[in-house]
């Protein structure tokens, strides 16, 4: 018996009433739906599920524990949030894809098997790259082809993986693989995951196509995909030692690119990945300190970086700029929003009394208690970087710094409330980080507030504003673009075409030239001779077949006399001859 | 309130408050460090008292200047239609 209705269905019903509606019918379902969903979770216990026996294999279209719960609760209040930002838009296709979007990724927190987690991971991708595309422009474009390529392969990579796992193991139910193992399948399902956290080196679509999309579909994708991504790793790679690598150097590599971005919400896709690090680090410690901390920091993630993203918007909404070096000295017209934008900043650099300050210490105390010190300084440094480039330099550059003689007007409000409740949970989370605690997986025996704690983060985040304000003239944001690996395939494909245009066609002009000078000649030649051949020899066979044919068939005519017993006479004999001489044989003929 | 409040922070005639505001949020938080009881720590760096603002302080400049020079020096910042 099913006391509650998934979410996912919620919201997928929800994109098939959407485009029946307009106007204002359209916007409150927008923001209604959502609500349900929210509801929806708030009913769960850990430990339903649902299966379905379908062609032979057992599907979990559901399955929630204290995990995916915590994922559930922070994906349907970013859904309320994000749409209530989206409350003006007059796009329904935008609408339709954040639903989907949304509907996939609670159907991912929520699979039980890997058949349903795939489906719902390709529609997560197409989903989303629909918010890229309504950008509707060439650049915007390009980059929602590039995006959808790289999810594609993704997903064949996950597709492959679960085929081999299901093949190796007899069984399609998601649960931790074993990471003794190590092979193919294991290696396959763990490159499409760390694609979806934007790993580097395979990070690369996230900085190319979360810029290009939509003010408020940037809002969506920035919240579900590498969360998603997060989940799983918790879920199935607990413990994959890894990881750690590969999430510290995520978190400085995010760092360093940040200090060389002009573009606004570029700037904040870096720290994305930057931030997913840590809990990407995390979950390759393992230990339930740190998977804590990396649920924890996924859910304070969402709704910082979501604030973040809403400021950015709006700034780009009410400006159409969005590169730094062409803005700044916004904070006279636009108060609230850099208020609301700063509540976000400091929860990211994880100020005390802020949410990131109750997540993020919990990774980096997981990582000294499991004796990781370089980890743990690492992760220090990377938290200074935070603050420095979306606490410091951003809002610097865009809203105080140079003036560029802008004043626009606040953003509309619909877009400042969204922002006004996820700043309630930016600050909320910070201030009773129990009420977090007490939704994660593991029972949580942590204590952020110890003064030592308190003067330490402040210590390096206060030095790391003096180093800002000592040092300012050498951040100023330069006009360039900085080359990620998107380079293989940007540049990539243009060596293609230019193999395409070049050699390949050169061959094809040589072939064909040939194919009509000498080539064609032979040809000539060599059909007047088969001609010649066809004419004198086949025909002749041909001709004569037919006549012995012919011949053959009048004097099988005069054999038949139409008379039945005859022919009985015939069959019997032949039937006795069919049967008698393999018998004769079996018998020992003399 | 809230337009006062990001007035102190934009405007330049409040620059010299500004300063001073930090040099004395600066000065009491490395003073609170050396007076905080510290029961769990983990490493010996983590009881120097005032060692996190000199680490925020070193990480920052790090940051700072290794990121410009991989940038420029690593071919990495580009001209923007360096794809076009």
């Amino acid at each position: 018996m099913i006391e509650w209705l998934h979410p996912a269905f919620l919201m997928l019903l929800g994109a098939l009433v959407l485009p029946l509606l307009r106007g204002v019918w359209q916007k409150s379902l927008s923001v209604l739906v959502p609500i349900l969903a929210l509801i929806s979770v708030a009913q769960m216990t850990a430990g339903s599920s649902g299966h379905v026996h379908f062609a032979g294999v057992d599907l979990v279209l559901f399955q929630a524990d204290q995990l995916s719960l915590v994922f559930a609760w922070v994906f349907a209040i970013m859904a309320v949030i994000g749409n209530i930002y989206a409350w003006h838009i007059t796009d329904t296709g935008q609408r339709v894809a954040a639903f989907l979007y949304i509907s996939s990724a609670f159907g991912v927190v929520f699979a039980g098997d890997w058949f349903t987690l795939l489906v719902a991971w390709e529609v997560m991708a197409l989903a989303s790259a629909y918010l890229i595309f309504a950008s509707a422009n060439a650049a915007a474009v390009a980059a929602g082809f590039r995006y959808l390529m790289v999810h594609v392969a993704g997903g064949v990579l996950l597709f492959g993986g679960i085929i081999l796992h299901g093949v190796q193991t007899g069984s399609y139910l998601i649960g931790p693989l074993d990471h003794g193992q190590g092979g193919l399948a294991y290696n396959l399902i763990l490159i499409s995951f760390m694609l979806n956290a934007a790993v580097p080196p395979l990070s690369a679509w996230l900085t190319d196509a979360y810029p290009e999309a939509t003010v408020t579909g940037a809002v969506f994708l920035s919240a579900f995909t590498t969360k998603t991504a997060v989940y799983v790793l918790i879920r199935n790679y607990p413990g994959a030692e890894v990881l750690i690598g590969f999430g510290v150097a995520m978190a400085l590599y995010g760092v360093v690119f940040a200090v060389l971005e002009n573009d606004c919400r570029r700037l904040l896709g870096y720290h994305i990945i930057s931030q997913v690090g840590y809990m990407v680090a995390a979950v390759g410690m393992g230990t339930e300190m740190a998977l804590n901390g990396a649920a924890s920091h996924a859910f304070a993630h969402i709704l910082y970086k979501g604030l973040l993203f809403m400021g950015a918007g709006a700034v780009i909404l009410m400006t159409g700029r969005r590169k730094l070096t062409e803005l700044g000295g916004l904070y006279r017209t636009m108060p609230i929003t850099v208020c609301l934008y700063m509540i976000g900043a400091l929860a990211i650099s994880a100020f005390p009394l802020f949410s990131g300050f109750v997540s993020k210490s919990m990774i980096i105390s997981a990582a000294a208690g499991d004796h990781r010190a370089a980890v743990a300084l690492l992760l220090t440094v990377a938290s200074s970087g935070t603050f420095l480039h979306t606490g410091l330099k951003l809002p610097y550059y865009m809203f105080f710094g140079k003036d560029c003689g802008l004043r626009p007007a606040e953003p509309p409000r619909n877009m400042l409330l969204a922002m006004g409740i996820a700043a309630v949970f930016c600050i909320g989370i910070g201030v009773f980080p129990q009420l977090l605690y007490a939704q994660l997986p593991y029972p949580v025996d942590y204590h952020p507030y110890s003064g030592a704690h308190v003067t330490e983060s402040l210590g390096v985040l206060m030095f790391t504003l003096l180093a800002f304000v000592l040092f300012l003239k050498y951040l100023d944001p330069e006009k360039t673009i900085s080359l990620d690996t998107d380079w293989v395939y940007r540049r990539g494909a243009s060596l293609f075409m230019w193999i395409a245009r070049r050699p390949v066609l050169i061959w094809e002009q040589w072939l064909t030239t040939l194919g009509d000078g000498a080539g064609l000649r032979l040809l000539h030649r060599l059909s007047r001779g088969s001609l010649r051949v066809d004419m004198m020899v086949i025909d002749a066979i041909v001709n004569g077949v037919a006549l012995t044919a012919l011949r053959l068939g009048s004097v099988l005519r005069q054999l038949q006399t139409g008379i039945v017993s005859h022919y009985a006479v015939v069959m019997v004999a032949g039937l006795i001859l069919l049967l008698g001489w393999p018998l004769y044989i079996a018998m020992g003929a003399p | 309130m809230i337009a006062g409040l990001v007035n102190f922070f934009g405007e330049a005639r409040y620059a010299k408050q500004r300063w001073r505001l930090l040099q004395a949020v600066l000065v009491v938080i490395v003073i609170a460090d050396f007076f905080v009881p510290r029961a769990h720590t983990y490493y010996f760096w983590q009881t120097i008292p005032g060692w996190s603002a000199g680490f925020g302080f070193v990480s920052c400049v790090a940051i700072i200047f290794i990121s410009k020079f991989i940038g420029h020096s690593g071919g990495i910042m580009r001209d923007e239609d360096y794809y076009d």
